[in-house]
């Protein structure tokens, strides 16, 4: 990797206008924070905000052979994704490990991804050295990604574009907000309903500036950070990496039923035989005593267990107005209610095995169709 | 002695005691932290080297180690912290302060006026 100057994004200037702390972050200049970290967490989980992820990298799979490809990189069900569906997914390499995780979306003539600004080159490479057939990877790097996030995210995007309230979790439509064309996925990163927009980078700045201007607070990396721990959700490179089996990292969720029974992904061979056999250790939630927050990197002890597990990610919850953290621990000691012991510094700190998330997500789920009929 | 500031962005100034130092963060350091939600004071009593790690500070960012600015032994920490370690934010060069250590001031190295503070962090 060379120290390249960090890319700005086509909202860069609006944030250092609105008195943003800016932060280079995987090769990107992105806020940090606007207001306050807590402060802009708050908003979003109380009303609205809105987060600059332009630095992901979104992509599109066109061609005959578009869905045959996704089924070949990802263990998802690619050939059941209707349009205007969405699905959470990850991408391994042939030992199973995990390149990154990303949102796969069904435009009904291209599929469309996200993935994580750190891994781009290493999708965008991984992606086109399996390309076969009569496909096609276009890289859209002329778009911004805007993610509305909060309880009033709906009321908001509903001024903008009106069907887009009519959405459920997960589900994406191609509309036209002030003459220009955007992606609307009601999903997001903070476990709170919401909506990523992408949109033109030329029509970005304008349609950020009208979603403050209706309510939404600008947040930044920080608050991102507080919300996705809270909602227990992995960031790559914390929970996520090459050497990570996704069944370990507790997305054995995301693989699909068919996929399971019949594989024929990369990297089914070890995944599925997780799957059969169970992972040796487990992602997991951890309520901290006291106020001390627990860092990445933190040993967790168990009784005189040495050295069952690691601290992933960690830090504040202004929800719960304690420390939280999300940790791998052996499977012998990830049962809920499991006394840990995490070293800090000189000190030892107390704490708990929870269930993930720390904080109820807050989707519009689709309503299940009665079974049976 | 007035109160004096080092470039690692603490304060130190006599405290009641006498050869003791009070010290504490600047308000410029508390608002590059952020949102201070826990802090690690040192133990009454233990010794500690001009320019030793002494405490840290955990603010909703990370963790940011808070260094003697003398040599010497902590004598008191604020123990109000404990329970509001947002008096950092809120008060960070009086009712925020962190630990007062007794030792001589002259272990000091690069202890520096307001004025050349101010200018340091311009």
């Amino acid at each position: 990797m060379t120290a390249a100057q960090p890319r700005s994004t086509f909202l860069s200037a609006l944030h250092e206008r609105l008195g943003a702390r800016m932060v280079d972050f995987a090769g990107w200049r992105l806020p940090l924070q606007f207001s306050g970290i807590v402060a802009e967490h708050n908003q979003v989980r109380t009303a609205a905000g809105l987060f600059d992820v332009s630095h992901m990298c979104q992509f599109a799979l066109t061609g005959s052979d578009r869905v045959a490809n996704a089924q070949r990189l990802l263990p998802i069900d690619a050939a059941a994704l209707k349009p205007g569906r969405n699905k959470y997914t990850f991408m391994c390499n042939e030992q199973g490990g995990v390149i990154d995780d990303l949102v796969i979306g069904n435009d009904g003539e291209r599929l469309f991804v996200v993935c994580n600004a750190a891994r781009a080159e290493r999708v965008l490479a991984h992606v086109t050295e399996h390309l076969h057939g009569a496909c096609a990877l276009e890289r859209l790097a002329d778009r911004a990604l805007l993610a509305l996030q909060g309880p009033q995210a709906a009321a908001l995007i509903a001024k903008l574009a009106p069907e887009a309230e009519q959405l459920f979790f997960m589900d994406s439509l191609c509309s036209r907000i002030a003459d220009s064309e955007v992606r609307i996925c009601r999903c997001g990163y903070t476990g709170e309903d919401g909506f990523e927009i992408s949109a033109d980078g030329s029509a970005a700045v304008a349609l950020a500036e009208q979603l403050i201007a209706d309510g939404a607070a600008p947040a930044g990396l920080g608050a991102r950070d507080l919300l996705r721990i809270e909602a227990g959700l992995c960031l790559y490179g914390n929970e996520l990496d090459e050497q990570t089996n996704p069944v370990a990292a507790g997305l054995a969720w995301s693989i699909s039923p068919r996929r399971r029974r019949e594989g024929g992904f990369i990297g089914d061979q070890a995944v599925l035989a997780m799957l059969a056999e169970g992972s040796r250790r487990q992602l997991v939630g951890l309520s901290v005593q006291g106020r001390l927050p627990l860092r990445r990197g933190a040993k967790l002890d168990c009784g005189n267990q040495a050295a069952v597990g690691e601290v992933t990610s960690g830090g504040w919850s202004p929800v719960l107005e304690k420390p939280v953290a999300i940790a791998f621990v052996e499977s012998a000691a990830a049962k809920a209610g499991t006394q840990l012991a995490a070293l800090v510094r000189d000190k030892s700190i107390e704490c708990e095995v929870v269930s993930l998330p720390h904080v109820a997500h807050n989707y519009k789920i689709r309503p299940r169709k009665p079974a049976g009929n | 002695m007035s109160r004096k500031f080092t470039k690692e962005h603490e304060w130190i100034e006599p405290a009641d005691e006498a050869g003791c130092f009070r010290v504490g963060i600047t308000d410029y350091a508390q608002s590059q932290l952020g949102d201070v939600v826990a802090i690690d004071l040192p133990e009454v009593g233990r010794q500690v080297e001009a320019g030793g790690e002494c405490a840290v500070i955990e603010s909703v960012k990370a963790a940011s180690d808070i260094y003697a600015p003398i040599a010497g032994t902590v004598r008191v920490v604020n123990d109000k912290l404990a329970d509001a370690p947002e008096l950092v934010n809120q008060d960070a060069e009086g009712a925020g302060w962190l630990f007062e250590i007794s030792g001589d001031i002259g272990s000091a190295t690069d202890l520096i006026d307001r004025a050349e503070y101010d200018q340091h962090t311009a």
